[in-house]
């Protein structure tokens, strides 16, 4: 198993190396060249466009979309997983086609120029079809199975393994500190979870557990026919120089509504990585000098505390 | 209850805010009887601290009465008058049992947004913006104090408010600055920056048995300060070359340590020196202005030790890397780790060893923190220290 030194570290969202097909490749070249193209002769670039010849319109070639695409294109041939790149193709494309709506909408009068915006902005809808496609066969394993990602957290807490484990054995008391989960009960041999999802929705399911070694490990899946799935241990190892015992999270799970719903979720502080960070800082507190620590700014105890927005000012409160 | 409050660059008011409850069953409120302003708190002032919020509460240096406390706290009661200390320390994580009380593990409910800018998270701070807790400050009528077994410490007789409140943050800071240095019989200590924390990294380094101490500022105010009441040589960086008068002061040794009592915020004599770091800083090239931290460095004997108390933010540019490196340094900082130092400088005071008033120059009610800042930022009517009385 891999170790993260750093205290409440979190990693998601790695993934092995993917091999890059011919579309791919393909898609690579054209980036390079359009992007070339753009910084070198942005004049060209906005007359095929169809978009204004303007100095403000050869800036914007020159400075963002040039070197935009060339960066795609490295990034793609450069990197061991071309897939996010790809991602950010499509990104690109969905500005593009932006920019060409709205060019479409300002010339619409204008029959040649409209022809040649219209000619441009087909070309770009067939160039992100492309790029979904290759952007969707690069993402590597983590998309193939159903959208599932891997959050892992890790945090040292100045307690013995077996006040530990024993303290995280009693499911049914883990939302006291795990934050997102709104209630556990458990029933022989299972156990029925109820948490909050992402932007407000509300999720259950039911888990079994796969390994249970008193003092070390706890290893937990959720059963077939669960809407929400995911699998997890929890370890706690003796940590080195007498400073208590490590507690090692790993966790895989599906995401709600594929990556642009990891991504909404990251934004709102929700996503799994982060939320078992939080609740491993609030795990360590409350073993530690126990109760979960709060502040006028954060009331709840560091709940979304990654974001400045959801914090109440530091004034006591009403 | 009436409180300072902050509402952006360069705005602080007095507003009306509730009375703060008990949230915790480890916590303690105290009713404030006297606060001060932080020279740090210019940096929040000035807006160069990230994630302040308006309407946040400020002040880290406050002393009262024990007016309330949670069901787990045995070591204070009711009536108990008590120094708190600026961090927030829960007592028991490793952090705090190696002394280190300033990087608390388990105090900073916002942790994850000091990781974010910082790498890992420090201790929370009374009134010291958000990544550092959001917690509210000591510049109010009352204060909620977290971990009320750990911090606070009692004033069991009758040594005046004015010698003890800043047990909660500068006497200790510059305590600790010297302690830093590793003094021996024979020391020479540089110390740059001449305001209260300088003054008592001063006065500290000498009760610690330095030969000779050296302030650098360029206020002559603060520099007959250090002279006449902390007993320093003085340089007016602004009249004297630092460089050359250091190596004729040290026999072209340079000092044993030196101590950046100035921070993110420093000046420098030539104006053009000045602008390349103020412009990096409005363009947010770099956060922090670290003329001081240079100068300290570049200075240093070879094998010294550079000791920072002075407050940075973020990042610094132009950190002389080579000379630093070459020379053998060694780098100390930190936050003050202030209850460590609580006890053994509570006994100094009392053995009359130091007397912190001596940096006071204003007295204000609480009423006039607005104005206290504005003097204070400005150093108008030779301000050093503003203590506030709510």
């Amino acid at each position: 198993m891999m170790r993260i030194l750093d205290d409440g570290q979190t990693r998601a969202n790695e993934g092995p190396a993917v091999r890059r097909d011919r579309l791919g490749t393909a898609l690579g070249w054209f980036s390079v060249g359009l992007g070339t193209a753009e910084i070198a002769t942005p004049g060209a670039i906005t007359r095929i466009a169809g978009v204004d010849n303007s100095a403000t319109n050869r800036v914007i070639s020159r400075t963002l979309c040039g070197p935009r695409e060339l960066a795609a294109g490295l990034g793609i041939f450069g990197d061991e997983r071309p897939g996010r790149w790809l991602w950010g193709r499509v990104g690109g494309d969905a500005i593009d086609l932006s920019l060409l709506t709205a060019g479409v909408y300002r010339h619409r009068h204008e029959p040649t120029r409209l022809a040649r915006l219209l000619f441009a902005t087909g070309s770009v809808i067939g160039v992100t079809v492309l790029d979904v496609i290759a952007a969707r066969r690069h993402a590597g394993p983590r998309h193939v199975s159903g959208h599932t990602a891997r959050a892992r957290a890790t945090t040292t807490v100045r307690r013995t393994p077996e006040d530990l484990y024993r303290r995280w054995r009693d499911f049914e008391a883990l939302p006291t500190f795990m934050y997102h989960l709104d209630s556990v009960h458990t029933t022989n041999g299972t156990s029925h979870w109820k948490a909050k999802g992402p932007a407000g929705t509300k999720v259950a399911w039911d888990a079994e557990i796969v390994e249970d070694r008193p003092d070390e490990l706890i290893a937990w899946r959720s059963v077939k026919g669960s809407h929400v799935h995911n699998a997890g241990t929890v370890r706690f190892l003796p940590a080195p120089g007498d400073r208590g015992t490590e507690v090692h999270v790993d966790l895989t799970y599906n995401i709600p509504g594929g990556p642009p719903g990891y991504a909404v979720a990251k934004l709102l502080g929700e996503e799994p990585s982060q939320q078992i960070t939080d609740d491993l800082r609030r795990f360590k507190q409350l073993m530690e000098t126990g109760e979960v620590v709060r502040s006028e700014g954060s009331p709840t105890g560091g709940r979304n505390a990654v974001h400045l927005l959801g914090q109440h000012p530091a004034q006591p409160l009403g | 209850m009436r409180a300072n409050c902050w509402f952006g660059r360069g705005k602080v008011e007095i507003v009306q805010v509730p009375e703060p409850k008990i949230l915790n069953s480890q916590d303690a409120i105290v009713r404030i009887t006297k606060t001060a302003i932080c020279g740090s708190d210019l940096h929040l002032y000035n807006g160069f601290v990230p994630t302040m919020k308006k309407g946040d509460v400020l002040g880290h240096e406050f002393m009262g009465d024990v007016v309330d406390v949670g069901r787990e706290v045995e070591n204070l009661s009711v009536g108990d008058r008590v120094v708190v200390p600026f961090p927030i320390a829960c007592g028991r994580c490793n952090a705090c049992l190696a002394g280190t009380y300033s990087v608390c593990e388990n105090s900073n409910p916002n942790a994850a947004l000091a990781e974010k800018i910082l790498g890992h998270a420090p201790a929370g701070i009374f009134g010291y913006s958000h990544m550092l807790g959001g917690y509210p400050g000591g510049q109010a009528e009352y204060a909620r104090v977290p971990f009320a077994d750990v911090g606070p410490i009692k004033i069991e007789d009758d040594l005046p408010d004015d010698r003890v409140l800043f047990l909660s943050d500068i006497l200790p800071t510059g305590y600790m600055a010297a302690d830093f240095c590793d003094i021996t019989p024979g020391s020479v200590i540089a110390v740059w920056g001449a305001g209260p924390v300088g003054q008592f990294a001063i006065a500290s380094a000498y009760l610690l048995g330095a030969e000779r101490v050296i302030a650098i500022d360029r206020f002559p105010y603060r520099l007959a300060m250090a002279r006449d009441k902390a007993g320093a040589e003085i340089i007016n960086y602004e009249e004297t070359d630092v460089r050359e008068a250091l190596l004729e002061m040290t026999g072209g040794r340079g000092p044993d340590a030196c101590i950046d009592a100035v921070g993110l915020e420093a000046h420098h004599a030539s104006p053009a020196a000045y602008s390349y770091d103020r412009a990096k800083q409005v363009t947010r090239l770099e956060s922090d202005r670290p003329f001081a931290l240079r100068e300290a460095i570049r200075n240093c004997k070879n094998g010294g030790i550079v000791s920072v108390v002075g407050v940075y933010g973020g990042l610094v540019d132009k950190f002389p890397m080579g000379s630093f490196m070459n020379r053998g340094l060694t780098l100390r900082a930190g936050q003050c780790h202030v209850q460590r130092y609580l006890r053994p400088l509570l006994d100094r005071i009392r053995a009359g060893q130091i007397d912190p008033s001596f940096v006071i120059t204003h007295r204000l009610s609480l009423d006039n923190a607005p104005e206290g800042f504005a003097t204070f930022k400005n150093k108008e009517d030779e301000c050093v220290k503003v203590v506030l009385t709510p």
